[in-house]
């Protein structure tokens, strides 16, 4: 195995009684790599996750992190990462600094290391200051850094994140984004699931992951590239409904799809179908009010790739 | 190892201090209960309101009734005037029990043959009708033997004289008043101590799953015995404390005599608290929520509670529910606990009961370790 990865995942299984939540996943994690899981609720994403942690026994296939088997050394493997669970759980009941403390112990930090830690701790979540305060009277961005404090004290070389900005506000967000991003200029591995399409951009690569199998891989721009084959273009009409029954027979048009109060159609040639559909839709009864090339989103391809429309949640 | 012990069981103790309904829990309801038993637990019947029907009116169906008056056991509510009146006044629950003397009952005596004195007690409240038919019975016995003497003194002196007798001396060992505190105290600790330990240690554990910190904890290189470990000794602690607390009360308050070693008492407490303790760890690993976690507890405590012999005698119980008893820790600590504070036994007659309980706390702490560590996969 080359040492250039830190995560291999080689043909990973994961099965609930008859149900397959994980099917023959495979994909590797280069050093310093931020690597997203993207695909909606149920996909597989957070089963994933927990068997990267050793939290989930695999039912086949490999997993390795730095080099450790995660189902033979899993003590090692746990030396070396952090790891934020959805909830991103921290004692609400225990103050800013009681938390800290209780996670660096659990990882063995102490002494002049521990003091060390939690003052980098605390200035990276911007909570200085605020290290007597009750967890649990924090607003979220600040707990969701606070947690990601924790999972870090140990200095862990990488960092498994499923869902980590669920429930924060975009400032916080991005706030948030900007930490992993330094981290990973640190050289620690970061491998986070979303379902925002938004936030997989911040990646640098991506899996895209739907009812339990891998569907692509690649980065953001490589899989809006490689996804759509033909032209992209915006179309409104109204109504919605009709005008996508419509374009989806004109002979050009490959695909079709209802992207909030528009439809966004893959066609051949852009020009042909810019002159073409309006008239079409007319004839029919559709009032065309705009039509014009776009260039493709994460949406698009993940659409395209899985073949079909889904809810993917928030998509701004 | 123990670095990460000790850090989860300061933060244990972090989280109680700070938690002001724990900390209520775990001084005030035992305390309360302590109180509630040693003073209105009993088990003595006394001032029993009963009705009266004397369809006799003679001289010796009085004389039987003024016993009922004189003995405190009894308070005479109400003369009845006809067999009506007893439905309606046992059925209102104004009265546990009547008596009733059918006419002709002087006559019966005095031919010497058998006269009836007949009792109708409320069943509903089965405890109290028995040991009241019981005084019922003790008076009227009495009451029999001195008729009949005295017949005999009057017509045939020289034979009564020959009339053997026998006459019940008790001597009640340990508790020479029968006193219901001295009784119930030590029970009272070691149901309290179940219970609480039993619930905190499922709960502490199901809460940290609930909310998620379980999770965080499992992905740290922690090993499930340290996780157990700190998890369980801050109860355990907290469990030895209440005892300390309880006993202190039992002792002190209540003055229920201490007469044993108390080190035979405490070694009895720790196998005690390390079988609960397993208990409450085998219920965490079964609920995923803290509702589950008080239905599966409370699914355990109140069968452990009657089987105990805390207050249904276990002799008296049918066989397989005997046989269930041996499998109740509480069952072997409330003879150590009676037998510590009351009869002041040691080691030598307490062993079997030790050791049952060593065997059984090894068992369910290694079926909770077991499954704990399951659980965690």
């Amino acid at each position: 195995m080359s040492e250039a990865f830190s995560i291999v995942v080689d043909e990973l299984v994961k099965r609930f009684r008859r149900f397959t939540a994980v099917n023959r996943i495979s994909f590797s994690v280069a050093r310093g790599e931020i690597f997203g899981l993207l695909g909606p609720n149920g996909s597989g994403k957070s089963t994933t996750i927990r068997m990267l942690c050793g939290l989930l026994t695999p039912t086949a296939g490999r997993v390795s992190v730095v080099g450790f088997d995660v189902a033979r050394d899993p003590e090692e493997v746990r030396q070396h990462i952090g790891y934020m669970s959805q909830k991103f759980s921290l004692y609400n009941d225990l103050r800013v600094v009681e938390n800290l403390e209780f996670f660096a112990g659990l990882y063995g930090v102490k002494g002049a290391q521990l003091t060390e830690r939690i003052a980098w701790a605390l200035e990276m979540a911007g909570l200085n200051g605020g290290e007597e305060l009750i967890t649990g009277d924090l607003a979220g961005g600040w707990k969701q850094r606070l947690a990601l404090g924790c999972a870090v004290m140990h200095r862990p070389r990488v960092l498994l994140l499923d869902e980590p900005t669920a429930g924060v506000d975009p400032l916080s967000r991005r706030l948030f984004w900007e930490l992993i991003h330094q981290m990973s200029a640190d050289g620690v591995t970061v491998l986070v699931t979303t379902h925002y399409m938004d936030e997989a951009e911040y990646c640098n690569r991506l899996a895209l992951i739907e009812a339990g199998r891998l569907v692509a891989t690649g980065s953001p721009s490589e899989l809006k590239r490689g996804a759509i084959r033909g032209d992209l273009l915006l179309v409104e009409c109204a109504p919605l409904g009709r005008g996508l029954e419509i374009i989806k027979r004109q002979p050009g048009v490959l695909d079709a799809a209802v992207f909030g109060a528009a439809l966004h159609v893959v066609v051949g040639a852009a020009d042909r179908a810019r002159a073409e559909l309006p008239a079409a839709l007319a004839s029919a009864g559709v009032a065309t009010s705009r039509i014009e090339p776009i260039a493709p989103s994460l949406e698009d391809a993940f659409v395209a790739l899985a073949g079909k429309r889904h809810d993917l949640g928030a998509t701004q | 190892m123990l670095g990460r012990i000790w850090r989860i069981i300061v933060k244990e103790f972090i989280q109680l201090r700070r938690d002001r309904y724990a900390r209520f829990q775990l001084i005030f309801p035992p305390i309360i209960q302590m109180l509630v038993f040693g003073y209105a637990a009993t088990f003595e019947v006394n001032r029993v309101p009963i009705a009266v029907l004397d369809l006799d009116h003679s001289q010796e169906s009085r004389a039987l009734l003024a016993r009922f008056t004189f003995t405190g056991r009894f308070n005479v509510a109400d003369i009845m005037r006809d067999d009506r009146d007893i439905p309606r006044l046992i059925g209102r629950s104004d009265i546990p029990m009547a008596l009733k003397i059918e006419p002709g009952f002087a006559e019966l005596l005095r031919k010497g043959q058998t006269a009836h004195l007949q009792v109708i007690v409320d069943g509903t409240d089965s405890n109290t009708a028995l040991i009241a038919v019981g005084y019922v019975n003790q008076i009227a016995t009495t009451f029999a033997q001195d008729y009949a003497r005295d017949r005999l003194d009057r017509l045939m002196p020289a034979t009564a004289a020959m009339v053997p007798r026998v006459t019940l001396e008790q001597r009640p060992w340990y508790n020479p008043d029968l006193n219901s505190q001295w009784f119930f105290v030590p029970g009272v600790i070691g149901s309290i101590t179940m219970i609480l330990v039993v619930v905190l240690t499922a709960f502490a554990i199901v809460r940290e799953r609930e909310i998620g910190t379980l999770e965080q904890i499992m992905v740290t290189p922690i090993r499930p015995v340290e996780l157990m470990l700190g998890k369980t000794v801050p109860f355990f602690l907290v469990g030895l404390g209440d005892v300390i607390l309880v006993a202190g009360v039992g002792a002190f308050w209540f003055s229920v005599p201490f007469r044993g070693n108390p080190l035979v008492l405490l070694l009895g407490t720790v196998l005690f608290l390390l079988s609960t303790l397993s208990v409450g760890l085998l219920i965490s690993t079964l609920c995923s929520t803290q509702q589950q976690a008080f239905a599966s507890a409370f699914f355990f405590l109140n069968p452990a509670f009657t089987l105990s012999g805390f207050n249904f005698p276990i002799t008296s119980m049918p066989r397989a529910m005997r046989l269930i008893t041996y499998l109740n820790p509480l069952r072997y600590y409330l003879i150590i606990l009676r037998g510590t504070f009351l009869k002041g036994v040691g080691l030598g007659v307490l062993w079997p009961h030790m050791a049952a309980l060593a065997v059984l706390a090894f068992a369910l702490l290694t079926m909770g370790v077991l499954r704990f560590r399951k659980s965690l996969d």
